[in-house]
């Protein structure tokens, strides 16, 4: 319940009285930009405190003496009985907006239907981080409830002054609040009487626990499916505006490649092109797309030649150990450290020291970058697909030198991102060439562009040292990862002595966020490296990782997954084992089982059947939260068997489909899961962590299919060879 | 006056510039607006374009301008009636939830709507065999081989 709940409601404010209320003088100013525009009907705010303020809220307003209340999300009922909530996460095919409706639609006590979520417009919703890390399920649905929960409280309130009745015998259901003794009863929209109402609300006031829950909790299809399957939802390379041109860039032949000259006169010739140059840039803008692909083959640029000694995709993993960077350590418990881990190797029965390696892979969104660009004098409207719509609006700030009141980013529901979607590059070139030809433009990166130009998973090395005695106890375990990442590299066993570290590496590929970032290469050489363990002392690897587990949640998933898998139930065919693994991140815990076919003389590896088990706490949408789960498993196959960038001198070779090999429906195996519902655990994210198990797991049933480890993601890209 | 070169579009003439050369898919969107077609690849690796022509799941990516003049072609605006009522296969796809991002989505609609007009009940394997050239990143093969599915069962109880 709102601690502001017995504080009357300040009624008919002019936006710029906001600041003068008690509740909402915390308020960060510049957020009562976002009320001006609300009009009636009530409005809830929902502050948040210092730390996820510094989280969910803007880092870069240093030096202010005062921590900023900052607005983290709100709720308006309209007159019209309109709900809406606003946030500034954005939809990239997780569904986040059918899990924030179901989360108001409970509060509220309406179909979930009746909720309509603003998402990612920076003029219209809450500064917000951006939607990565899993954090829109355990953050901004909490907030969400709470806003809404706060509505409700006050529409009873009113209605039980209206009536002058008891409040304690108002009740809230299908939309509207009702006096069932005496038949009374009021839509929400109708409670306010054309007033304007604000209230505020802190966020840790308690949500809706989830045994309470009535929509959320259930299976919701997406709420706007139907625009989808259509085709009538429009993406940010769908949107057209009036006069709107086409743009293309003028991309160097290769990286570090720099422009030495430049004859435009051709394409400056051709009807209706603008040729624009910044320094390196050089874009065209035309009336169509045609055009402006001629425009751009009209230039003639001359790049300096490409520098000799770039890394490859063959010779990276031997850059990484030549060029590192400071390690970053893992706090260790006591009797941990490098020192320790030499003791325990000596009184170990079983030693494994291996050397891994992880290539960069692409996220390849099915939606390539694109944006729309539109000036109007100096303000500045972007329609982009971005993770990041206020971090956009940073880029195009700093871009442009404007202010932050005079650049708008509107984020449609986007054609995915997995973490590639972090940046504004062609929000930035769209808004250059609309800048210099006067007219919106839209610009669509190509295939090749979205392959050559966007960002990579990390690649790296992980070195290992670990060990074991005969009686299945962990001993040491020493796990250097470089320039991949730190993420889940944390192992859910107990180990004697630890020494986990990172070490930093300036990456000669442009590289960024994926998808559980680290924890698929850190899952990968984890497990990989305990069932090697597992086998030298002859231990069941179910058995040995059951014994060792140290996390009561991820035995829970492996038990589930080994379960319903059949492990150790039935023996693998010829040519075929089977394999497991599990492990944690982000508040989410994954088991995986796999079982492969190989046959070693064609080389062809078959995932035949894949379980995994899945648990983040509370579901909020069993339907979706399978649709998640199993889109990892298909997107982790990929990583797992056959996904890589090639690349030498600096140019990217595997540019297209069809040189960069994806799942497709026929690399599928039979995929069951398994999702474990926790009712008495806050939901967290689940869009990232159900990836991390599922290559370790085809790792391991190559090992028992052929007795050949293989310690290389991809595991198979030529198929199998016999080798490690 | 510019030629002109005309074709049919969910039904209805089009008259378009003739520039044969140029890729159907563009000509939809930005000619006719019919931005329900998606660019992904541009080399009919991935079907995010995939339209009919005369009844043919085609990639619109790769198909020229000219190889369409008096053709009939269908796009994912073409399957839903007038009245709204969506297709089968559009109908299976919302209620198997079968997409994600949802980029993907009509392309593979109108490959499945293609594949049940020429072959009513397909095994799993025709499925997936039929749709091996459309590309789900997302990973939600196997609700689209539950909506195909379920919309051919549908179809066969005389639903359309």
């Amino acid at each position: 319940m709102s601690r502001f709940h017995d504080r009357s409601l300040i009624e008919d404010l002019e936006p710029e009285r906001y600041e003068l209320l008690p509740s909402l003088a915390r308020v960060e100013l510049d957020r009562r930009d976002f009320l001006r525009s609300v009009g009636g009907g009530l409005v809830v705010l929902c502050l948040l405190r210092g730390s996820s303020a510094q989280e969910s809220g803007r880092g870069r307003r240093s030096g202010q003496a005062e921590e900023p209340r900052e607005v983290g999300a709100w709720i308006r009922i309209a007159e019209d009985g309109t709900i809406s909530a606003f946030t500034g996460k954005v939809e990239v095919g997780q569904n986040a907006r059918t899990s924030l409706s179901q989360a108001v639609a409970d509060e509220l006590r309406v179909p979930i239907g009746s909720v309509v979520i603003v998402m990612g417009d920076t003029d219209r919703v809450p500064y917000d981080r951006g939607t990565f890390g899993s954090r829109t399920t355990p953050t901004m649905a909490p907030q969400l409830r709470r806003a809404a929960a706060s509505a409700r409280a006050t529409l009873v309130g009113l209605a039980a002054d209206r009536w002058g009745v008891d409040r304690a015998e108002v009740g809230v259901a299908d939309g509207r609040v009702s006096h069932p003794p005496s038949g009374r009863s009021l839509g929400f929209g109708e409670l306010t009487e054309g007033r304007r109402l604000v209230d505020a609300i802190e966020e840790e006031d308690e949500p809706t626990p989830p045994e309470r829950w009535q929509v959320a909790g259930k299976d919701a299809g997406k709420v706007d499916g139907r625009d989808f399957v259509t085709g009538r939802h429009e993406y940010a390379s769908d949107i057209s505006r009036p006069g709107m041109l086409r743009g293309k860039v003028l991309r160097p032949p290769h990286y570090g490649a720099t422009l030495e000259g430049i004859d435009a006169s051709n394409a400056e010739a051709i009807d209706g092109v603008t040729v624009v140059r910044d320094g390196d840039f050089i874009g065209v803008a035309a009336p169509d797309e045609a055009t402006a692909e001629l425009a751009l083959s009209a230039l003639r640029p001359v790049w300096s030649e490409p520098e000799e000694g770039r890394p490859s995709d063959s010779s990276v993993y031997d850059y990484f150990k030549q060029n590192p960077g400071d390690i970053q350590r893992r706090d260790e418990p006591e009797g941990g450290g490098a020192g320790a881990i030499d003791q325990a190797l000596g009184r170990s029965d079983a030693v494994v020291e291996s050397r891994y390696r992880i290539a960069y892979i692409a996220h390849a969104p099915l939606e390539p970058r694109a944006a729309v660009a539109e000036w109007d004098g100096d303000r500045l409207t972007v329609w982009t697909g971005t993770q990041r719509p206020f971090g956009v609006r940073e880029e195009l700030i700093d871009a442009f030198g404007l202010s932050e009141e005079s650049v708008r980013v509107v984020v449609p529901d986007t054609g995915s991102g997995y973490g590639g979607k972090h940046t504004g590059e062609a929000a930035i070139e769209a808004a250059r060439l609309a800048r210099a030809s006067g007219r919106p433009v839209k610009l669509t990166w190509t295939r090749p562009e979205e392959f050559t130009w966007a960002y990579f998973r990390p690649a790296g090395v992980i070195d290992a040292r670990v060990a074991c005695r005969d009686d299945g106890t962990l001993t040491a375990w020493q796990f250097h990862n470089s320039n991949s990442g730190a993420s889940g590299i944390e192992p859910p066993y107990a180990i004697e002595a630890r020494d986990l570290g990172f070490v930093r590496v300036d990456s000669p590929l442009r590289q960024g966020s994926y998808r559980a970032l680290a924890a698929t290469a850190n899952h990968f050489a984890r497990e990989s490296l305990i069932d090697d363990l597992a086998a030298l002392i002859g231990m069941d690897p179910l058995a040995f990782r059951l014994k060792n587990l140290n996390v009561d949640r991820v035995r829970d998933v492996l038990e589930a997954a080994a379960d319903r898998f059949g492990w150790g139930s039935a023996e693998p065919g010829p040519g075929r084992g089977f394999g497991l693994a599990c492990g944690m991140e982000k508040g989410g815990y994954v088991a995986s089982c796999a079982e492969v076919a190989v046959d070693e003389e064609s080389g062809r590896v078959d995932v035949v059947r894949a379980v995994t088990a899945f648990e983040c706490g509370a579901i909020v949408n069993p339907l979706h939260l399978h649709n998640q789960v199993e889109g990892a498993v298909v997107q982790g196959l990929g990583g797992a068997l056959f996904e890589r960038i090639r690349f030498e001198g600096g140019t990217i070779l595997t540019d297209r489909f069809s040189r960069y090999r994806l799942p497709r429906f026929t690399d599928l195996p039979s995929i069951e899961i398994v999702l474990l519902d926790r009712p008495d655990l806050p939901s967290s994210g689940a869009g990232e962590t159900p990836i991390v198990a599922i290559a370790p797991a085809i790792g391991n049933a190559i090992r028992a299919a052929t007795g050949v480890r293989i310690r290389s993601l991809p595991l198979v890209p030529e198929g199998f060879r016999g080798e490690g | 006056m510019a030629r002109t070169l005309e074709f049919r579009v969910n039904g209805d003439p089009r008259r378009v510039p003739a520039e044969p050369d140029r890729p159907l898919l563009g000509v939809l969107r930005d000619e006719l607006g019919l931005t329900g077609s998606k660019y992904g690849c541009g080399e009919g690796q991935c079907g995010a374009c995939t339209v009919l022509i005369d009844g043919t799941a085609t990639r619109s990516c790769v198909v020229r301008l000219g190889n369409v003049a008096g053709k009939e072609v269908t796009t994912i605006e073409g399957l839903e009636s007038d009245d709204g009522t969506l297709h089968p296969v559009q109908q299976a796809f919302l209620d198997c939830d079968a997409l994600q991002c949802g980029y993907c989505t009509p392309g593979m609609i109108v490959a499945s709507a293609a594949l049940l007009a020429e072959e009513p009940e397909p095994t799993r394997e025709r499925i997936v065999d039929a749709l091996r050239r459309n590309v789900c990143r997302c990973g939600t093969y196997n609700r689209v081989l539950d909506a195909v599915a379920l919309a051919s069962d549908r179809m066969k109880g005389g639903d359309r």
